[in-house]
């Protein structure tokens, strides 16, 4: 009687932990099985402007005249590889500071208020629309660029300004986590030692936690790298490599974006969209590479 | 572990293949189609359903039915409109509207996966010769366009010849065509869309350029926004789209109205296109016949923007050749 009983429940340990295996695999299976047709889709329909549409990829890379519904089209993407980095790297650039203080801020000068009030002000940031940003951008920042810098205002300047507030929340939280988990042992020392508060920060912290941050700003830079609808509303479009950072610009998610819907499938300009889609999914390939490289420098 | 995780990739590996070959042989889009796909799907039995019912019998039978329209989003809101009122008339009739552009509608529309294509421009501008050959062109509305500048501008009347010298390059500064010295603007649309096609080929009757330092949008709002705030702009607009933030110009010294479109005197306009794939069904016919039916024409269509198709006194077929009603 005891016997059946236990083989009974040891049954049912069994039957739960196939369950478990099984609901597991599937759902892994699942996602491997998006990914994997995501990346078949974009690659295939992507590298059909080099092998069906007879486009040369070196033309692809380095052409700066974008025509595709002239006489002869032509396929030069490097003004929109060019306006993605530039507007990226800038968003980086004004974001990166903002966050390292506030991350500072938070985790060092005032704990209290910081955690309470600041961070989830700044996380609140992640959770608006897109579109909020691009129109709040069209109607206050390029107006003032407009105003007190030559040129129409739109450009690469208020892309990277709208991108960096978008973008500031990812470079902060990480910032604040890694800040918050460095062991107190050494901040104790540096203290001990008779070094002040900036000293400690400047000489301990920031450079204990470097790769954290950097983590932090290689995601935001693909965050605001895969960005379309803001961007788009504020940079102006002009297929073109800009001469200022005032001037009219294009990035290959704004490209992308404009002249999808207008173009057919299976059209020599369409596949061309579909290349540009597949040179930003190796850029977040690569990023996501980086990033990994970062964290296992951070674990040495 | 091992066994299973070998398991599982072979397993997403044939799925992955066979969603592969699916796609290839149908040749079309896949991924994000196949939800249209499923409903087109439906909709064909259905649509059969209602055909051979009604086969015969007048109009006073119920149709039925569930259709998509999709494409255009200049002509979305007014089909849109024009369903719900159809769709209150004939409760078994379903119709779902959808943007996505003049394009998207057109292949969809050819390819099976939806029942109406709305679309800005002719089938054979954007398809190819035979495949626009399969659809069935329905005119339900006219678009007319103007040129529009930033309000301190005082150029009120631009000829063609100084549009084309503007939009391709050639004058850059107000002061050649009569106004102030000031930088010229462009506002444009983007390569592909049916907006700018429409007034290349019948305002400039040339293709622009795409310059450097130019501005494109897609979106008709944010392009009054842009032409009305920044100086020396200027751009082009559906008539619905006009008001005091922006300046109208006119063409050749004709002023955009409804009049001048619908006498002809003023050519940039366009159709507004429904295309089915063949002939439609009883319920998609009742529907197309219900878009240029009066009750709509003189109400949802003018309180659009639009022109009734039935006002225009002139006929203008894809090349441009306009003959007299």
């Amino acid at each position: 009687m005891a016997r059946s009983v236990e083989r009974e429940k040891r049954s049912k340990h069994l039957t739960e932990e196939w369950v478990g295996r099984v609901y597991t695999l599937i759902c892994v299976g699942l996602l491997v099985l998006t990914i994997f047709s995501m990346v078949y889709f974009v690659a295939s329909k992507g590298l059909s402007t080099f092998f069906k549409d007879g486009v040369n990829p070196i033309d692809l890379f380095t052409g700066v005249k974008w025509a595709p519904e002239g006489e002869p089209p032509l396929f030069g993407a490097l003004p929109f590889i060019v306006g993605s980095f530039s507007t990226s790297i800038l968003a980086a650039l004004i974001a990166a500071p903002l966050g390292f203080c506030a991350a500072v801020f938070i985790v060092e000068l005032m704990p209290k208020f910081g955690r309470k009030v600041l961070q989830p002000v700044i996380e609140l940031l992640a959770g608006i629309p897109s579109v909020v940003y691009g129109f709040v951008g069209l109607s206050v920042i390029v107006p003032f660029f407009r105003d007190i810098f030559p040129g129409q205002g739109l450009g690469l300047a208020a892309g990277g300004v709208v991108l960096s507030i978008m973008i500031l929340p990812t470079i902060t939280t990480i910032a604040t986590d890694a800040l918050a988990a460095l062991p107190a042992g050494l901040k104790e020392g540096s203290y001990a030692l008779g070094s002040t508060r900036w000293q400690t920060i400047y000489r301990i912290v920031l450079p204990t936690t470097l790769p954290a941050l950097l983590t932090g700003i290689v995601l935001g830079i693909a965050r605001a790298f895969g960005e379309a609808l803001a961007v788009q509303m504020v940079i102006g479009n002009a297929p073109h490599i800009p001469t200022s950072l005032f001037e009219s610009a294009s990035t290959l998610t704004s490209a992308i974006t404009l002249s999808m819907g207008n173009t057919i499938m299976g059209t020599a300009h369409n596949n061309a969209l579909w290349t540009l889609a597949l040179i930003l999914l190796t850029m977040t390939f690569v990023f996501v590479f980086i990033v990994r490289w970062l964290e296992r420098r951070s674990k040495v | 572990m091992k066994k299973s995780l070998m398991f599982v990739m072979s397993i997403v590996l044939v799925f992955t293949l066979a969603a592969c070959g699916g796609n290839n042989n149908s040749g079309t889009a896949g991924g994000n189609n196949s939800t249209n796909k499923g409903a087109a799907g439906t909709n064909e039995g259905a649509g059969t359903n209602t055909g051979t019912g009604n086969e015969g019998t007048d109009a006073g039978t119920e149709l039925s039915g569930s259709y998509l329209a999709t494409g255009s989003s200049a002509l979305q809101p007014l089909v849109d409109q024009a369903a719900q009122m159809f769709m209150e008339k004939n409760s078994g009739v379903t119709i779902q509207v959808q943007g996505g552009g003049s394009g998207t509608g057109l292949a969809q529309v050819s390819e099976g996966q939806a029942n109406i294509g709305n679309s800005d421009v002719f089938a054979e501008e954007k398809l190819d010769a035979d495949k626009a050959a399969e659809l069935k062109d329905h005119q339900v509305a006219v678009v007319a366009m103007a040129a529009v500048v930033n309000p301190e501008i005082t150029v009120d009347n631009l000829t063609k010849q100084q549009l084309v010298d503007i939009f391709t390059g050639k004058i850059t500064n107000w002061s050649e065509v009569g106004g102030a010295d000031q930088k010229i603007v462009i506002v444009n649309r983007p390569a592909s869309s049916g907006t700018r096609a429409t007034f290349e080929k019948y305002a400039l009757g040339t293709k622009a350029e795409d310059l450097q330092g130019m501005i494109q949008e897609d979106s008709s709002g944010t392009v009054k926004k842009l032409v009305g705030e920044t100086p020396g702009a200027i751009g082009y607009l559906a008539l619905s789209y006009l008001d005091d933030t922006v300046k109208t110009v006119k063409y050749e010294g004709v002023e955009a109205t409804e009049e001048n479109v619908a006498n002809g005197t003023y050519p940039v306009w366009a159709y507004e296109h429904m295309y089915t794939k063949g002939e439609p069904d009883a319920a998609l016919q009742a529907f197309l016949d219900y878009m240029v039916s009066d009750e709509v024409q003189n109400g949802v269509v003018v309180e659009l923007g639009y022109i009734p198709v039935s006002k225009m006194q002139i006929v203008r077929d894809i090349d441009g050749n306009v003959t007299q009603k």
